[in-house]
């Protein structure tokens, strides 16, 4: 089943396990953007932002799941969120459908129609102090490990990890204060 | 940036999640407020000088179990409003039963008594100032429970907003207790019920402003 794959691949993640983590990113980006577009059907040029910044606050946010409880209620929870947070931010309703419908239907559809978000990564980046940028840059995007992007930026390896962790949830408070 | 290069980024050398994060933060929140709270009532309200003969009336185990409980309840909606997804369960209709248990006590208490006694049973000799002595006892358990808060992922913010209220306040009567004389039921049903409304309906007011992620 869907559910029982997505959670044992997100719990295999939460320990660490990069490839587990990556497949279950991008194995629920389909359902998440079936999701929002549902939801967002007069904005289909929005779609992709949020597809993004949801993947971002699953990821920010993953300390917070508890393996006993079922992986839809607290994706969908989380998207609903996220999405209501951006309608009231815009306080633009028109294309509300209904996000507050309860049943657990995130699972159900997918779609793989990928477009590309409207946000420049780069430049996002750009506003981050180098504490935060480069340890995003060197091991999130360069993909070095965390010991050499230590040994190129001259900070320890613990001050690189909580460089990332503050960078992504700076991050997201960026990506939120665009619209 | 597509999709797929958003997910590369967000995988790359991610690392495990440590399961006590939560706990841990949990913990400190609480003694951390703790500290606070009872300085502020040792410090500034001074202990009943008649604590030890008091500890001895049973009245004085029923409004510490009625704080204890309440704020047991408050501290697991927290808990559970904390985390996308988990629904609050039994907490609101246990902090219901509480109250109405405590208001029934108070309703035979005020009815069984002598006339010229109610008036003292319900205002006690501390009524004007008691609520807003709890909110104030209340306060550093009401930023450590925001804080704690704030660092999880609450997606109904102005109720996690009100549960971290209720909680600090119901906590923050039962340290305030140490300084409190008052023990009659209809006292306790009404007046330390109001102090720890304040802190929950600031919180209810707070919540979405700044438990926001």
């Amino acid at each position: 089943m869907k559910e029982e794959r997505l959670r044992s691949l997100l719990i295999r993640g939460l320990v660490g396990d990069a490839s587990a983590y990556r497949t279950f990113l991008s194995e629920l980006t389909a359902h998440l953007r079936s999701f929002v577009r549902r939801r967002l059907a007069r904005q289909p040029e929005e779609v992709e932002d949020l597809v993004q910044e949801l993947l971002l606050a699953i990821h920010n946010q993953r300390h917070t799941y508890d393996p006993a409880q079922p992986l839809t209620a607290w994706v969908q929870a989380i998207a609903r969120y996220k999405l209501i947070d951006l309608l009231r931010r815009r306080s633009r309703t028109n294309g509300l459908h209904d996000p507050l419908d309860d049943d657990y239907d995130l699972l159900v559809a997918a779609d793989g129609d990928a477009a590309e978000a409207r946000y420049d990564l780069a430049k996002l980046l750009q506003q981050l102090p180098d504490r935060q940028r480069l340890p995003i840059l060197y091991v999130k995007i360069e993909g070095s490990s965390v010991a050499d992007a230590a040994k190129r930026t001259g900070m320890s390896e613990s001050a690189v990890k909580v460089g990332i962790h503050r960078g992504l949830k700076a991050l997201a408070g960026r990506i939120r204060s665009i619209e | 940036m597509k999709t797929e290069d958003w997910v590369s980024m967000l995988a790359n050398g991610v690392e495990a999640i440590d399961p006590k994060r939560m706990a841990r933060r949990h913990l400190l929140a609480i003694t951390g407020g703790l500290l606070g709270s009872l300085a502020l009532t040792g410090g500034i309200l001074q202990l009943n000088p008649a604590l030890s003969h008091v500890v001895v009336e049973p009245m004085f185990w029923v409004r510490e179990a009625y704080c204890a409980a309440l704020a047991l309840l408050g501290l697991a909606a927290v808990i559970r409003l904390a985390r996308p997804g988990i629904r609050l369960g039994f907490m609101p209709a246990g902090i219901g039963t509480v109250v109405m248990v405590m208001w029934i006590f108070a309703a035979t208490v005020l009815l069984t008594a002598p006339a010229q006694n109610r008036s003292h049973l319900f205002f006690g000799t501390t009524a004007a100032v008691c609520p807003f002595l709890i909110a104030l006892v209340a306060a550093p358990l009401f930023i450590a429970f925001l804080w704690f808060l704030r660092g999880l992922a609450p997606t109904r913010l102005r109720l996690a907003g009100a549960a971290a209220g209720f909680a600090a306040g119901s906590l923050g009567a039962l340290v305030y207790s140490l300084h409190c004389p008052e023990l009659a039921a209809p006292f306790l049903g009404t007046w330390y019920l109001l102090g720890m409304l304040i802190p929950t309906s600031l919180g209810a007011w707070l919540g979405p402003r700044l438990i926001c992620w």
